[in-house]
């Protein structure tokens, strides 16, 4: 036989077999068609039928959804696009890190929280700082009185970051800090604090949030306008590659832009383009993109609409690992890898039965256990009313030890592959992220969304529309607008801080400040002051700060000195 | 009309919650000035008596509203506007809503309030002031 005759033998058989699909693909449809008549012969209950985020859900899905959806999107985990998982065995070699945010008061009361913690099995440490470290300001700044230690631990210089980690060995332990707008001060504290224990520094594991953008869009604490904050972050960037090649850098945050208000899809989009404007960045300072991109960490939040938050954190994964690798020639599989961390939402937590709280974040934790998260945070039942009690706490970690080792869904890599529905919701979520995409590229990119107030629009009128469908009852939330009891009263116990923590605290820096040596102060801060005028790298500069224990606000200021202060655009 | 100005005082970025309201009291016809994050209480104060504002309705979910409520009033008693109503909400245990409405401090709504009874609050309040 020829290999013509063979060729047409074989297109025969493809035409066979194409005529067989197209055979198949009529009898699906014909009994879909019938299914449809029943279900359009029969009465429904009154009920939404959309996710939370006003997604319309139709009532079935069916291997029809996934006919024309050849460009296999799935692959295997571990492997391009990574849509199954960022590793290859997933939860079979290590399940993910169970990481509860904590922080409160000064830093030896947190101190005693972590080492709690890590008694019960907690297995990395993650650090609530209060709004004024958050703001860049010390606790005996006038900007801070009544917030010191209340929503967090008061960090003002490298002496606090010394108590906050005392006898727990960094070497060891790993470590998230959330914290943006001072954020690359905070992580030189950090850094110092280890010196201090005699860790080599190239061993640090950890991550600091550093994620200014969407602290601009829905979180709020910044402290520099976008340029020289982005600069930092590129800085950043640099330095860890070069000195902390096993610490994220930054975790680019999609949780506070959803805890502001907006759709599962807006989370989704805004925060993988506020990653590629990172990477642009590292790229146009002139740095491989695989030195760092494989340091680029996530954190989503994992909200109560169960398939849509699996099918977000699968399709932020395709989406992020296309862009890397087609968009912007990452040649490193770890550069096109999405690790994320999770937090179940707090915005759902009701301050009305609050004990039903500790349902609502066992499902959001599954979701994120089915979606592959790398590690979690599940809150604690009683945050809408104060910081968590140690019981609270204690049963928000039992939660993900129960749905670890007892629910079975860490036997099987991405168990929900191949159902039509997450199939075809996380195709629909990657479209619309994409078109999004297409929208802030038509402004101009992130910082001019960010300038005329775009982002921050979008997610305030996505917040409105969600309180419209509450209060009408539309939405139901149990024990709030539906199913309530009435008496209001509230029968579990809550967290108090001591309000004469500030004056302890206070009183620790006067003496602190006395201790130091006042012209090595001066000396470290003109330095910083002269590298931010130039295009030296920061980091090394505000680690001479710390090691001089200039304070936060000091060394927040002197960048300021050059940098200028943020200005919001105001509107509602 | 009822003049109400939102307000965010301390280092608090949470704005969901003012923006939701001020959306909402607008909606109900009030004239809405929101003051943007991160306000002292003079900050607030001087906005208050700037715009001429009935009711000052403050969003505090830091923690800080033992300290930040108290300051406001006393600054609204100082400019000689203590006419106006001081009320707002945010994330304040039941035991310190007590304790600050017994200090003269207006009505403070926990999460889970519908807009509705915020809105009917300030319009009951705004009502009654005219009858008297």
């Amino acid at each position: 036989m020829s290999t013509i005759e063979k060729d047409v033998l074989k297109r025969g058989e493809l035409e066979g077999l194409v005529e067989e699909r197209d055979r198949e693909i009529a009898a699906l449809k014909a009994r879909l068609a019938d299914w449809e008549e029943a279900y359009d012969g029969t009465p429904k209950r009154e009920s939404l039928f959309t996710t939370v985020s006003g997604r319309e859900v139709r009532p079935l899905y069916t291997e029809l959804d996934r006919v024309g959806d050849e460009d296999d999107g799935l692959g295997f985990p571990g492997a391009f696009p990574f849509t199954r998982g960022p590793y290859s065995t997933m939860y079979r070699t290590r399940l993910w890190t169970m990481r509860q945010f904590a922080g409160f008061a000064t830093a030896e009361e947190t101190n005693e929280r972590y080492k709690y913690l890590l008694e019960h099995g907690q297995t990395g440490l993650s650090v609530a700082f209060d709004f004024p470290t958050l703001m860049g300001y010390d606790a005996d700044h006038a900007r801070s009185l009544g917030e010191v230690g209340v929503c967090g631990v008061a960090i003002s210089s490298l002496a606090d970051m010394e108590r906050l980690f005392d006898g727990i060995p960094l070497d060891q332990v790993s470590v998230s800090m959330t914290i943006n707008g001072p954020a690359i001060i905070l992580f030189c504290f950090y850094v110092a604090a280890a010196e201090q224990q005699g860790v080599d520094v190239g061993v640090l594991r950890g991550t600091v949030q550093n994620d200014i953008l969407k602290e601009y869009q829905a979180q709020h604490a910044w402290v520099f306008p976008p340029e020289p904050a982005l600069r930092c972050i590129v800085d950043m960037f640099e330095w860890c590659s070069e000195n902390t090649p096993k610490y994220n850098p930054i975790s680019i945050s999609g949780y506070h832009i959803r805890e502001a208000g907006a759709t599962a899809a807006e989370e989704l989009a805004f925060t993988l383009r506020n990653g590629f404007e990172y990477v642009e960045r590292g790229i146009a300072r002139g740095l491989d993109v695989d030195a760092f991109a494989p340091r680029l960490s996530f954190f989503f939040d994992v909200h109560n609409d169960f398939f849509e938050e699996i099918a977000k954190l699968r399709a932020a994964r395709r989406i992020w690992a296309r862009g890397m690798k087609e968009k912007y020639g990452a040649k490193n599989p770890d550069s096109w890898r999405l690790r994320t961390h999770c937090q179940t939402a707090g915005v759902t937590l009701t301050a009305q039965q609050p004990e039903n709280n500790i349902v609502r974040v066992a499902y959001q934790a599954m979701a994120a256990a089915l979606g592959g998260t790398q590690s979690l945070h599940t809150n604690s039942m009683d945050e809408t009313l104060s910081l968590p009690t140690e019981k609270a706490v204690r049963i928000a970690l039992r939660t993900q030890q129960i749905l670890a080792y007892e629910s079975g869904v860490a036997n099987t890599i991405d168990p929900l592959a191949g159902s039509y529905y997450v199939e075809a919701l996380t195709d629909e979520l990657e479209r619309d992220a994409l078109a999004l995409f297409e929208e802030i590229d038509a402004m101009g990119g992130v910082v001019p969304g960010i300038e005329q107030g775009w982002f921050q629009q979008e997610i305030a009128g996505s917040a409105m529309r969600q309180q419209r469908e509450v209060e009408s009852g539309d939405r139901v939330v149990v024990g709030v607008n539906h199913f309530g009891e009435g008496s209001g009263k509230l029968e579990i116990d809550t967290l108090k801080i001591d309000p004469d923590i500030e004056k302890r605290q206070v009183a620790k820096m006067a003496a602190m400040r006395a201790e130091r040596d006042d012209d090595r102060v001066h000396d470290t801060l003109d330095a910083l002051r002269e590298a931010c005028r130039t295009e030296e790298n920061v980091v090394p500069r505000i680690l001479d700060c710390a090691r001089a224990y200039c304070t936060l606000y000091e060394i927040r200021a002197a960048m300021e000195d050059v940098f200028g202060a943020y200005k919001e655009p105001v509107f509602f | 009309m009822i003049r109400v100005l939102v307000a965010k005082p301390g280092l608090d970025g949470h704005d969901r919650g003012a923006k939701v309201i001020a959306s909402a009291f607008r909606d109900a016809g009030f004239e809405v000035i929101y003051t943007g994050l991160h306000q002292t209480p003079e900050m607030i104060v001087s906005a208050a008596v700037q715009e001429d504002v009935d009711v000052v309705a403050m969003s505090v979910l830091s923690g800080a509203h033992m300290t930040l409520f108290p300051r406001v009033q006393e600054l609204l008693a100082e400019a000689g506007v203590d006419h106006i109503l001081l009320t707002g909400g945010g994330i304040i245990p039941e035991e310190d809503v007590a304790a600050l409405e017994e200090q003269g401090i207006g009505r403070l709504f926990g999460p889970g309030t519908p807009t509705t009874a915020a809105i009917e609050y300030v319009q009951e309040w705004f009502a009654a002031q005219q009858s008297s």
